[in-house]
Parts: C-alpha cells; structure tokens; sequence
C-alpha cells in the first residue's frame, strides 16, 4: 500500500475487503474444478449432458436447504435422477435425446425456482440465477473449497480410467473395468462441481465454465495431460481478471469471468498454432502459392 | 458340417467355445442357437451380412451381452502351453484377467482425442495396475515391447489420428499385446486400409497365432479371407458353415447366407 496509485496498489485496493478476497478465492476454485471437469465433458461430447445436470440440481439444493441436509446431497440425488430420467424419457419414447435432455433438466430447475419462491428465506431467486459471489460468508467459502477439492480429488486420482471411459469404453469393459461406474463417478462429479459452482456465477452461467476452459485447451493441445493443465489455468486467470474487472467497471461478476473465458478462447479459436482457424488460413494460403509455384515451373 | 468345431472340441483345447447361444433383442433373435469352438493358435474369419449377428457374437465374447440360452467359455488348457494355460471361464471372469482384447473399428474411435500411440497402448495395462493406473517399469517395458512388434516404436509420441488407417489398427493390436490377451477380436480390420498395411497386418496376426494366440476376425471383406484364415465361420443368426475359408466361401453358400445371387456371381467373377 506504499504506492497507491501504483499498478500493485491497483492490484491490493479491492483486497482490503474482505468480501472480494472470498469473492476471489469462491471463485478461483469453482473456476479450476469446474475447467478440470470440462477436459471430460468436451471429449465425450457431454457438454449438453453438463447443461442439464447443472440445472437439475437446483431443486435437490433448494430441498435439502428446506431440511437442513447437506446442499451437496440433494445435488447429487437430483444430478442422477435428471440422468435417469433423460434416459427413460430417451428411451421408452419416440422422442430424441437432445429433446429429452431440454424437457427433463428445465422441468427440474422450473420445480427449484418455485420451491425457491415459497421457501421462506433470505436467499434472493437472483442470486441462485446469477450467482452472489460478493456476498459469499465464510461458511459459504469453506463449502465451496471443501466440495471442490473432494471432485478435483477424484478427478484427477481416477483421471486415467476417465480418460479411457471417453476414449475406448469397450476396451474398459474388455479388460475388467466398468463403463457405467466410471460414466457414474463423472457424473457425480458433475452434480459436485455444480453446488461449487452455483454459488459464485449462478446456475445460468455454470455451463459455461463446465465447457470453455476445456475445448479451448483441446484447440491447443494433442495431449490431455496439458489439458487438465491449460485448462485450469486459463478458468484461473479468467476467474481473477473477470473478479478485478467487475470491481473497477461496477459490473456483474459472473458475467464478467464467463465473458473473460470467452475472450480467451475467441483468441485460441483463431490464433491457436496448432488448430486455431487463421493460422489454418494462413498454412492453406502458401501451400496454394507453393503449389502454384511448382506448377507453372517447368 | 462344423467339423472344425468338433475338431477342436475332440482335442480337449478350445480357446473359444458357444454352446446353443440364443441372443434376443426384444422380439428380434439376434443370435440363433450358435454352436461354435475355436481351437487356440487358430486365425478365423467371421462372415455374414449387416445384421446377421457378427457384432453380437463379438459383444457376447466380450461379455458386454449376456445370452438368453446356452454359455460361453473363453480359455482352455492350450496344447503349447505358450501363454496363460486357464482352465474355461465366463466371459466376465475372463475379461478380468484381460484375456480378451479388441481391436475397434477405425471409424469407432475418435481420432481427434488428445492421445498417442503410447498412451493408447497403455491402456492395455491399466486391468493389471493399481487404484490410480500409475504405469510401473514393467507397464513401460511392456508397451516399448508391443509397440516394437507392431513396428511403430519410432510414433510412439505421435498423435493417434495423425497415423494412417493401418498404423492405427497396428496401435490397436499392439495394446491388445500389451493387454496379454490370448484372444484377440477384430472389427473390420481392413477397413479403410491400404493394400501394403493389409499385408503387414495380416503378417503380424499370423504370428500372433503361431504364438499360440487366437485371433478372431469379424469382417464383410471376402477377399482377403482365403490368405489371411485358417478357418472361416459363415453367420446368419446361427452358423450356416464352419470349415476352411475356400470352402465356406463357395458362392452358393454365400448366396444363403447373404440372400443375394447378384454378389455370388459378382464373387465368381473375380
């Protein structure tokens, strides 16, 4: 604070508040657990599946609030029964899955907004819409470290079997490893990072950070050993640049870190030295030339 | 009729063997009352139309379909005692022990994901390695080995899409190595391969068999049957033929089993 006009001093103002050091921290972690788990959902094609279970726990949180269990239990009881039902209703109908994936987790996240409207408490429907990452107690924050270290435990312990659930689950099952105990154990992981997350950006922008961080490592990567670190890393960096942004700017918070991860792959999406679009571009555009060259040379 | 199959019953050693196999999916049968042994070190071709079951045979081998009637036996005592002499076993009991490996489909695989060669083969390990699959030197040692009798030491590090359609099939086989598996089962192994990989790849099976290893080769490719098999087994629902692949292969028995007479002599004129 010696200078505090200064870049650092810049930097330490929004510390001073207690608040924004917990707005930072819930966020960070969410942030992290949430782009480890998306390298997963990216690759197997789960994005949609990420979408719905985040929503569909909002009735099991609202329930368990009401009876004072843990938020994460009814997350996980609701997590599972949306994936169940999106499988009876995909299944014993005529209806697709995609159809089926819409009508189940927006009827579940329809019945916790209106358990949410006749629960008589201080908690505002906003703040589980958009997340309330500045009034975040320390209750909150121990909540959200505790759970998120619990599902980036397992994520990262079983990470191997994961990954060869997304890539090969025949071969799993061929040598002795269960397909739907593994697809079980990320979706749990789901439903967890979903409570870590509901709080700081809110159920709306949840999916976002479940799918961005990931594919924009994918764009940069053919080694998913870096992609559980790129992806980490650029959710962290959003998470503190969208944190600091919504504090000097006055704007959303939650909006702020999603839009900064959007950035950030926006970036990757052209300027990727392995996939991005304009460099694909650029490579096609002088091999047109060489071969032009090569073709009028006689 | 399946004189191969009582052969191989008669000399005691079957590395595979359905008795009466019915498999139904609702009201459709998709398996039939199949009756068929394999004898280990044995390369055979599995033969039959979209539909006639191939697929369902390979899924009940592997244990990912339980049949509705009869049983399944993987492993036998093997005559040369050349790799894991195991009493029969369920399905479910062999794959545990990695018995059986399985080598997808290109077009089943993603090539995009984010592995190599390597890590690919690796996974053949993972059945014999602990809670968090961390890879020991003897996993290592093991995955240089395989890669090494596939020929593709040298990409190793390589990206899986960016090898060719036979290069990545020669990964595959080389995790099934790595694996350990006695029984190695193949989805239309020349699919999208060209002519010079096909050779090498119908090279490597052969001395996979002659290591005593049983190779199973589900395919719609009848050319390369008669080179590439000892035995061939023509499949509508249940086995129509079991013998040597020139003789399996007869036109008109073709023509049963795919009800076309239009392929039969499209066959005869090659």
């Amino acid at each position: 604070m010696t200078d505090p006009t200064g870049l650092l001093g810049l930097l330490l103002e929004p510390l001073q508040f207690d608040f924004m050091v917990r707005a930072l921290l819930a966020t960070v972690v969410a942030a992290v657990v949430c782009a480890l788990l998306s390298c997963w959902l990216v690759l197997i094609g789960w994005s949609l599946m990420g979408d719905a279970v985040s929503h569909a726990v909002l009735p099991g949180v609202v329930l368990a609030y009401i009876v004072g269990a843990p938020f994460a239990v009814g997350a996980l009881v609701f997590g599972f029964l949306a994936v169940a039902l999106i499988g009876v209703v995909r299944d014993t109908s005529r209806v697709k899955e995609d159809a089926a994936i819409g009508i189940v987790f927006t009827t579940l996240f329809s019945l916790g907004l209106v358990l949410v409207s006749v629960t008589p408490s201080q908690t505002d429907l906003s703040h589980i819409v958009f997340g309330n990452v500045l009034g975040i107690g320390t209750g909150d924050l121990l909540q959200i470290v505790l759970l998120g270290g619990v599902a980036a435990a397992v994520l990262l312990v079983k990470r191997r079997d994961l990954t060869l659930f997304a890539f090969d689950p025949t071969h799993a099952h061929a040598i002795g490893l269960s397909p739907r105990v593994l697809g079980a154990v990320l979706l749990g992981v789901l439903a967890l990072t979903s409570v870590v997350a509901l709080q700081t950006v809110g159920v709306i922008l949840v999916v976002a950070m479940l799918i961005i961080p990931g594919a924009t490592a994918y764009l940069l990567t053919d080694r998913f050993t870096s992609m559980l670190v790129i992806a980490p890393s650029i959710a962290a960096v959003s998470a503190v640049v969208g944190i600091y942004a919504s504090y000097f700017l006055d704007v959303a918070p939650g909006g702020m870190v999603v839009l900064a991860q959007g950035g950030v792959f926006a970036m990757v999406f052209l300027a990727s030295p392995r996939h991005g679009v304009l460099v694909a571009a650029i490579r096609r555009r002088s091999r047109r030339r060489a071969a032009g060259r090569t073709a009028v040379s006689p | 009729m399946t004189t191969h199959t009582e052969r191989a019953r008669t000399a005691g050693s079957t590395a595979l063997d359905l008795r009466g196999v019915t498999v139904r999916y609702g009201d459709v049968v998709a398996l039939d009352g199949v009756d068929l042994a394999i004898a280990p070190g044995r390369i055979c071709g599995l033969v039959g139309m979209n539909g006639s079951g191939k697929s369902t045979l390979v899924k009940t081998v592997m244990g990912l379909v339980t049949p509705d009637e009869g049983t399944v036996s993987v492993g036998a005592l093997t005559p040369t005692a050349a790799l894991t002499p195991t009493a029969a076993l369920t399905p479910t009991a062999a794959r545990k022990r990695g018995l059986v490996g399985y080598v997808p489909q290109n077009e089943d695989i993603d090539g995009a994901f984010p592995v190599s060669v390597a890590d690919v083969v690796m996974m053949g390990r993972y059945g014999r390695m602990g809670f968090t699959r961390r890879p020991r030197p003897a996993d290592h040692a093991a995955v240089a080995e395989a890669l090494e009798r596939v020929e593709l030491t040298d990409l190793a590090r390589r990206q899986i899409g960016s090898l060719s359609g036979g290069q990545r099939k020669r990964a595959f086989v080389a995790r099934g190595i790595a694996q350990g598996a006695d029984i190695l089962l193949l989805d239309e192994p020349f699919a999208g391969v060209d002519k010079r990989s096909e050779a090498t790849i119908s090279r490597l099976l052969r001395e996979l068999a002659d290591d005593g290893r049983t190779v199973v080769v589900s395919t719609h490719d009848l050319r390369a049957l008669p080179a590439l098999c000892d035995e061939a087994v023509l499949l509508l629902r249940r086995v129509l033929a079991h013998g040597d692949p020139l003789d399996v292969l007869r036109p008109e028995r073709l023509a049963a089993a795919f009800g076309l007479d239009v392929l039969a002599e499209g066959d005869r004129d090659d």
